[in-house]
């Protein structure tokens, strides 16, 4: 209990003083999280959306593939990301390991199953109720899918934030391909990792706070603006 | 639909200055945690920086890793605590030189209740003996780190196994973290359990609950820490203009200050040894 | 103007699925101009129908012809509206707008087209709103501006009153009609006997998945000649 109570004090302290440190780490956390959400958006998206709606042999088993490759361990991202990045890999003339940049596309690979699989399922109920009325104004099934994602929308800004939920939280491929470098790589997550690891538990516990208030308050600004968006359409 | 629009760019333009962030003069140092975690590099690289304009940015990891972090040409200069594993790279190619840098040494940590009876021991294999006869339990990285290897090290002074001897009794009392020394020093509070730590961590780390230092100062406990340039040879990419001139500065007599002066609650926490070598006091 | 795709023609259509016989032996030839209604009572196969000959769905027998000249665009030259019709997450104007983007009209022309659309069903003063927060009437007529905006040649109603009260039902009768008149083909279903007498030139009358009979409009309300036909008029199989 004590430690909890420190916990709670280390976050208020942390938030009261708006600690630059913080500050940085916060700023970049959401940058790659960010980023990471909308690049996997441009591939979810679609790649739900045309997977929902295609036929095609062994579509079945795309459809198991992409709702198993949700649970894809953030661990085995990081190492193939770093194996991909690493100077001695295919990718390793780019830099690119322990930056930004390398962060990102390991968060990528690992959301864009998530945004895809719900994208699919979101978009088959939607084709369900669509697909005969679609059929008769003369839309092709592959022209269907950016108006399912449209009329979607509402649904799939979930998918995206949950996408951005599973990449912010992440801690397991970051830390791998990113180094938590201070400075550079080291975001909400890895910097929790390695408070816990120096055994100041209540500054840990007190980052973790903040990375809840900040996904909270995440998710309050997309519902707003959800809100917003509903109310402007009448 | 105008705000979704807005929400895309929004996201945009907050992720976007990630990937374009301007690129200072740095190097990579592959390092471990327990240097990282004492914050020995966050006091002493600063000066480094100011004097070359090099950052340096530290990946720490286990010295296992760390060396193959290096030997895949992923870090400009390595700095581990590991004598055999870092003279082997060496040899084979993969680092110019190795230098020793500092030390300081390991100590066996468990709780207070010391159930083997070791308190104020010096000698770490009477130590280790002790324990595996009473049973106690004891922690190990097992993470093919610098750590891991001394205390493999040490059992085999002790001549025991203890994985086997372990298996062999009725409990399991030798278990294996997988994990850093942070992580094993939270376990170890949790389980009162003892383990070996080495001392930068020990004195950085804030979860000791029960934890106290029961066995230390025997010589085979001291922990030497090298410094090695990746040999661009091997990777032509690597840095090889700022490795060296970090090399020479933590060599100099400048660096080995800063790593003198580096203290916790007044204690030091790793002992210079490059000026040592030149006077051979040791 | 182009060339027709009209008259269609149905033959020894079928329709079975998981063994359940649906339709069988449809044979049937429509031509332009008249205002086909397709008349039975509920689970006659009166919808199957219209999806088999709209191409919905695809016949497990016989086959449907577009036998006009111009029946190599049959696909663009004919659309459906639907007893619940799926309208876009958008407002009113976008939901035309939409559909004459589908058949590739230009940005430029929209406009004007989406303006006389909503002029002539009574929407132009809701051509903002959310289409999904229409009423049910409003919604209906929202979906024949749609499909009267692609000026189609055959236009296909699958029961489009049913969910409608009597006063909506009306004004979407008559924009029918005015559909009609403006030179569309009108192929609908419907078991509304009234609806059927105001608005029909022929009648197809299906019962229990066979085509019971096909004749002109008033001659089939005047002396039906099957006894189901007759029956239904009497309003004993209506349910």
């Amino acid at each position: 209990m004590s430690e909890l109570s420190q916990a709670f004090r280390a976050a208020f302290s942390l938030l009261v003083q708006r600690d630059p440190a913080l500050l940085e780490i916060v700023t970049l956390s959401l940058q790659v999280s960010g980023m990471a959400t909308v690049l996997a958006s441009l591939v979810g998206l679609p790649l739900g959306g045309w997977v929902a709606v295609a036929r095609f042999p062994g579509r079945r088993l795309a459809v198991v593939l992409l709702n198993a490759l949700m649970g894809l361990p953030p661990v085995v991202v990081g190492l193939l990301v770093y194996l991909l990045l690493s100077r001695s890999g295919p990718a390793g003339t780019l830099g690119w390991l322990f930056t930004p940049q390398a962060m990102v596309i390991a968060q990528v690979v690992l959301i864009t199953p998530i945004v895809a699989a719900l994208t699919r399922q979101v978009v088959e109920d939607l084709w369900q109720e669509y697909a005969e009325q679609l059929r008769s104004l003369g839309v092709s099934a592959v022209r269907a899918i950016p108006t399912l994602l449209w009329d979607g929308r509402y649904s799939l800004s979930i998918t995206l934030l949950a996408g951005f939920g599973r990449a912010i939280a992440e801690v397991g491929a970051v830390i791998i391909v990113g180094g938590n470098i201070a400075h550079v790589t080291r975001v909400m997550t890895t910097a929790i990792a390695l408070e816990t690891s120096r055994g100041d538990l209540a500054l840990a516990l007190g980052l973790g706070i903040v990375l809840l208030l900040l996904s909270l308050l995440v998710n309050a600004a997309a519902q707003l603006l959800s809100d917003v968006a509903r109310r402007a359409e009448g | 639909m105008r705000p979704l629009r807005l929400l895309l760019l929004l996201a945009v333009a907050v992720a976007a200055p990630a990937a374009t962030r301007a690129d200072a003069p740095f190097l990579v140092l592959a390092s471990t945690t327990s240097t990282e975690n004492s914050g020995l590099f966050a006091a002493i690289l600063p000066r480094f920086r100011d004097k070359t304009g090099i950052a340096v940015r530290v990946v720490a990891v286990g010295t296992g890793q760390a060396i193959r972090m290096a030997m895949r040409g992923d870090a400009d200069v390595l700095l581990v605590h590991d004598r055999a594993s870092e003279e082997r790279f060496v040899a084979e190619g993969y680092g110019i030189e190795r230098f020793d840098l500092m030390w300081n040494d390991f100590a066996i940590v468990g709780p207070r209740s010391d159930p083997a009876a070791v308190a104020g021991g010096a000698d770490a294999a009477a130590a280790l003996t002790a324990i595996a006869s009473r049973g106690a339990p004891f922690l190990s990285r097992g993470d093919d780190s610098g750590t891991h290897k001394a205390e493999l090290r040490l059992w085999a002074a002790a001549g025991i196994d203890p994985v086997t001897v372990s298996v062999s009794t009725s409990g399991s009392w030798y278990r294996e973290t997988g994990s850093g020394m942070g992580a094993t020093l939270n376990t170890a509070a949790a389980l009162g359990a003892y383990t070996l730590a080495d001392r930068g961590t020990w004195l950085s780390f804030r979860n000791r609950r029960d934890l106290v230092v029961q066995v230390e100062g025997d010589p085979r406990l001291r922990n030497p820490y090298g410094v090695i340039a990746v040999d661009p040879e091997r990777h032509p990419h690597v840095k090889a203009r700022e490795a060296d001139a970090l090399v020479q500065w933590l060599l100099s007599a400048e660096g080995q200050a800063a790593i003198g002066a580096f203290r916790i609650d007044g204690r030091v926490l790793f002992h210079p040894a490059a000026q040592e070598d030149a006077d051979s006091s040791r | 103007m182009s060339t027709s795709i009209l008259p269609l023609e149905l033959d020894d259509l079928g329709y079975t699925v998981r063994g359940n016989t649906i339709l069988r032996g449809i044979t049937v030839r429509l031509e332009a101009g008249l205002r086909t209604v397709v008349l039975g009572p509920n689970g006659a196969g009166k919808s199957v129908l219209l999806r088999l000959a709209h191409g919905l769905l695809a016949p497990s027998q016989g086959a449907v012809r577009w036998l006009g000249e111009g029946a190599a665009h049959a696909r663009r030259r004919q659309t459906m509206v639907f007893e619940h019709s799926v309208l876009l997450r958008r407002s009113v104007a976008a939901n035309v707008d939409y559909a004459l983007r589908v058949h590739g009209v230009r940005r430029g022309r929209r406009r004007a087209l989406v303006a006389r659309g909503l002029a002539r069903t009574g929407l132009a003063d809701l051509a903002g709103r959310n289409a999904r927060v229409l009423s049910a009437g409003e919604q209906q007529r929202l979906a024949l501006a749609r499909a009267w905006a692609l000026e189609p040649e055959v236009l296909f109603l699958d029961e489009p009153t049913a969910a409608l009260d009597p006063a909506a039902a009306r004004a979407v009768e008559s924009l029918i009609e005015s559909i009609a008149d403006a030179g569309s083909k009108i192929i609908m279903t419907t078991h509304d006997l009234g609806q059927a007498r105001r608005m029909a030139d022929e009648i197809l009358f299906i019962h229990n998945g066979r085509l019971v009979e096909h004749a002109p409009a008033a001659r089939f309300f005047a002396e039906p000649r099957s006894r189901e036909a007759a029956a239904f008029l009497q309003g004993e199989l209506s349910w």
